[in-house]
């Protein structure tokens, strides 16, 4: 027969029963219905790596029925926050909730990071992250080693076998960074091509920002040619979901607030993100203050008008025409991989698959699981390499299935790691990993 | 927990990756489908072939240590929760095709195998295995086969039980049996397929089946009738089928399910009706056209509001995948929801819905119906909470009497979900006392030590429920 745990306090199980909302908890019925959708559940077949097992140990630490331990820990970490659980969970658990409010239990109670996690996790979420001129600095010095051939040098040392083999690799397929941003290229402001739709701020993302910022470029460039008038406020910060998903509410709370009143100053309709990892956790701004009186009002504002490019331009956008200008005479097939965030947080899975089937020149093929994580997941390739590799083994397995010639997504993370399982396939030369965004510029026909 | 002695050698047959008893594994296998219980096993083990299944047998046998074996915990009656402790196996790693029979018509697969991968498999090869028990995307065929899964199209296609030709299976002193075959006839002694089909893991543990397949229908199409009067959709339930027409889907759904089945998956149902009807028909396209008119001109002899035929293939498996949903959608109303399925004749479904609503209210608690009406099937659910102690003994009570009313209008306690330990209580209302010996006496030729699943199908005691919590 079952014991029940030690009554002996242990600090982590205090903090859960405070932290962990046991509404949820008890909306759980363990129907099951959300295990099919689970990528952990699917890869590992174990019920503990499954929404239902978590949210079961969850209740059973505030329960008193489980002690929670580091197994306990490292399950919460397994999860890859995709949240492909909520929309399959027909009870409507907020399980994103839940597995933050857990994790930013454990992390306070936590002393096993291994040691560069610890190193890469302090560095980038408090002295980098939310401060963008430090961001483009670090992006400046990217570009000074990607361009100088001081990269070729440190990597015929050998110095970067000192690093973990994934985090070499992530050097490899890291795209040539930019000391500027967007704004430093184009400026803050830029009227709408024709009439005038609606005035719309753009999120420019942190790491975006100087890794992409030729996808934000693209973005500001897409938005007038449709009809919007763009404004990229130069206060805004980083949207804070790195934190939150890795159990720095606190930070990310910060993050918020700034962000809140950047964008009210700006005066615009809309906000919008072409990253679904910073474009959810912006539209959950809402539930990130709604304990907060002087802030609930206005992340309540911005919440509710923080949109996805594809969506804007499908639902309220002047399309423009869209022709690839392919190299041959043949057809170029082009597939999506979803991101996670986009898809089951902020509702656009079917916007960004309209724009694809608009361009001429193109045919476009659904992928297998096209809906499934990839594994990148924040920085899960980083800190859970094993089960991310997994997953993408299994992904890039679909994409080949495809054939096609140009894979696509929506979300910098999913991006790069698409790019790394071209790179570990040995599909280079045959498949490129390309932002939608980018890709729709490149087909854009100016009016 | 387990000795160190019994581990060892459980892990001697399963290796050491087969056998876990971490806090963990142990809080996440303490569960299944059914509201309000659980019970931490010692071990759970996962074995991957017959023989392994096997040797944990002799092992568990030979200390008396019990087993419950199981899919993917979905099942609705506490069927998996170990009650007794013990050891609780996990038959995902036996998920197999093992052979699709183009010849006969037959698949062989092992039990872990996940019912809907298999439906999707053999639909690809142009066959069709018609149980789908709404927990079908989750659900395991060796589940289905323990608690004889119904679904959304048993009053056409019948149930598992219909599909079973013959059975692998492991008994408790870790002998393997192998019953029935891929025979469309066989009378060779009794029929143990059968009797291990619903048998709810009491009397062995099921390593291979081999299943029947029929050619797929035709075509198909898909109606809504929705009406203002829940009474008239019940009556209408019972005219289709006396007018000899048998749908392969017909399917109730009350206000309330409509409303949180809708706000689930958004399909635009109108949330101002009291029923709807889900009602297909398939088969050669012209008898589908004149059924499914025949049908419509009786749901508006019954004062059906409005009717509507979907579309596309498309839309009709969203309304079929909703309906689907309805059990846990319903807990958007209220923390917990404790379902049943009590079934009667079709041609008292109106009067079973009186009865139900009659209940509920004397009770004072919600109870939301759907289910499917064709085969007699109801879901009558609760929409509770399990913290209210008080509110959870009125829905205990107004359960016992609608076990009592199904009953007496010649129905059962339980049409697909099981006995389990949910229901153990009420048996005997349905088998009388000589039923509950016979079937006492099964259990001990197959399991003399009782060790498979105990505390389940038989009741300590009559009639009381039972609650169990954080064992």
């Amino acid at each position: 027969m079952a014991e029940s745990a030690s009554p002996v306090a242990n600090p982590l199980a205090e903090k859960l029963k405070i932290s962990l909302d046991y509404d949820q908890l008890t909306n759980c019925m363990r129907c099951g219905f959300c295990l099919p959708a689970c990528p952990t559940f699917h890869e590992t077949g174990v019920e503990a790596e499954s929404p239902r097992g978590r949210i079961a140990l969850m209740k059973a630490a505030v329960d008193g029925l489980l002690t929670p331990d580091r197994a306990f820990a490292e399950q919460m970490d397994h999860c890859l926050g995709c949240r492909a659980c909520e929309p399959a969970c027909p009870a409507d658990v907020k399980y994103g909730r839940l597995i933050e409010q857990a994790r930013d239990s454990v992390e306070e109670h936590r002393h096993d990071h291994r040691w560069w996690v610890k190193v890469v996790r302090k560095a980038a979420f408090e002295g980098l992250f939310p401060h963008p001129r430090r961001m483009r600095l670090l992006g400046g010095a990217l570009k000074l080693y990607q361009r100088t051939g001081l990269g070729q040098l440190i990597r015929s040392t050998g110095a970067l076998k000192l690093l973990p083999a994934h985090l070499t690799e992530m050097e490899r397929i890291m795209p040539a960074a930019s000391g500027h941003g967007v704004i430093g290229r184009i400026g803050e402001r830029h009227a709408a091509k024709g009439e005038r739709i609606a005035t719309v701020g753009l999120f420019r993302g942190c790491i975006m920002d100087i890794l992409f910022t030729d996808t934000n470029v693209n973005t500001v460039e897409l938005l007038t040619e449709a009809g919007f008038d763009v404004v990229i406020p130069d206060s805004q910060t980083c949207c804070g979901a790195l934190h939150a998903h890795s159990g720095e509410q606190a930070q990310a709370r910060q993050l918020a607030k700034r962000n809140l009143q950047a964008f009210q100053e700006a005066g615009v309709d809309w906000i919008v993100s072409n990253a679904g990892g910073c474009g959810a956790m912006l539209q959950e701004y809402d539930h990130l203050l709604h304990e907060d009186p002087q802030w609930k009002d206005n992340a309540n504002w911005f919440a509710q008008r923080v949109v996805d490019v594809s969506r804007l331009l499908v639902e309220r956008g002047r399309i423009p025409a869209f022709r690839f200008p392919q190299a041959g005479q043949e057809e170029v097939r082009i597939t999506y991989q979803d991101s996670c965030h986009l898809r089951n947080v902020m509702g656009s899975y079917d916007s960004p698959r309209r724009l694809m089937r608009q361009v001429d020149g193109v045919e476009y093929v659904e992928m297998a699981e096209a809906d499934r994580c990839c594994g990148s997941a924040g920085i899960y390739n980083l800190t859970q390499p094993e089960m991310s590799a997994n997953i993408l083994s299994h992904k890039m397995e679909h994409a080949r299935g495809t054939s096609a010639g140009i894979m696509l997504t929506s979300n910098p993370g999913c991006l790069l790691q698409m790019k790394l399982g071209i790179e570990r396939e040995g599909l280079a030369g045959q498949m490129e990993a390309v932002h939608l965004v980018d890709f729709l510029h490149q087909s854009m026909v100016r009016g | 927990m387990i000795s160190e002695t019994v581990k060892r050698e459980l892990e001697s047959v399963l290796g050491s990756g087969g056998v876990k008893d971490d806090p963990e594994t142990r809080v996440t296998h303490s569960y299944d489908g059914t509201p309000m219980l659980q019970v931490l096993p010692d071990a759970v083990i996962y074995p991957e072939t017959t023989a392994q299944v096997s040797g944990v047998m002799k092992v568990l046998s030979a200390h008396r240590i019990p087993l419950v074996s199981r899919g993917s915990g979905t099942n609705l009656c506490g069927g998996t929760v170990p009650v007794e402790g013990g050891v609780v196996m996990v038959m995902h790693r036996m998920n197999r095709i093992v052979e699709v029979d183009l010849q006969n018509l037959t698949a062989t697969v092992q039990p872990g195998l996940n019912t809907k991968q298999f439906i999707v498999h053999v639909e690809g090869l142009g066959l069709f295995y018609p149980p789908d028990p709404s927990s079908m995307a989750v659900s395991t065929i060796g589940g289905n086969i323990a608690e004889c899964s119904g679904g959304l199209r048993g009053l056409k296609y019948g149930t598992t039980k219909d599909y079973v030709l013959g059975l692998e299976a492991v008994l408790a002193d870790g002998r393997i049996i192998r019953t029935g075959g891929k025979l469309m006839k066989d009378v060779a002694g009794y029929d143990l397929t059968k009797l291990l089909v619903g048998s709810e893991g009491t009397l062995a543990v099921i390593t291979e089946a081999t299943l029947k397949l029929i050619p797929p229908p035709k075509s198909k199409k898909t109606m809504l009738a929705m009406y203002r009067d829940l009474y008239g959709a019940a009556r209408t339930v019972s005219k289709i089928i006396e007018s000899r027409i048998i749908p392969a889907t017909l399917e109730i759904l009350d206000r309330q399910t409509i409303r949180v089945v809708d706000d689930f998956a958004n399909l635009g149902l109108p949330h101002d009706m009291d029923a709807i009807l889900l009602i297909e028909q398939d088969g050669e396209p012209e008898a589908v056209e004149r059924d499914i008119a025949i049908i419509a001109d009786i749901c508006r002899g019954e004062s059906a509001e409005r009717i509507e035929v979907a579309a596309t293939p498309e839309q009709a498996l969203k309304l079929l995948t909703a309906r689907r949903s309805a059990f846990t959608a319903l807990a958007r109303l209220r923390p917990t929801t404790i379902l049943e399925d009590a079934t009667v004749p079709r041609s008292k479904i109106a009067d079973m819905m009186l009865e139900i609503n009659r209940i509920a209210a004397k009770h004072g608690v919600q109870i939301c119906t759907f289910g499917h009406a064709g085969d007699g099937n109801l879901h009558p659910t609760a929409t509770t909470d399990a913290r209210d102690p008080e509110e959870i003994h009125r829905v205990e009570a107004a359960f016992e009497e609608i076990f009592e009313a199904a009953i007496s209008l010649g129905g059962t306690i339980t049409g697909e979900h099981g006995v389990g330990l949910v229901k153990a209580p009420f048996l005997e209302w349905k088998v009388g006392e000589a039923g509950i010996d016979l079937m006492r006496g099964v259990k001990q030729a197959f399991d003399p030590l009782g060790i498979l699943n105990p505390g389940k199908v038989f009741a300590k005691s009559a009639r009381k429920r039972v609650v169990l919590q954080h064992g």
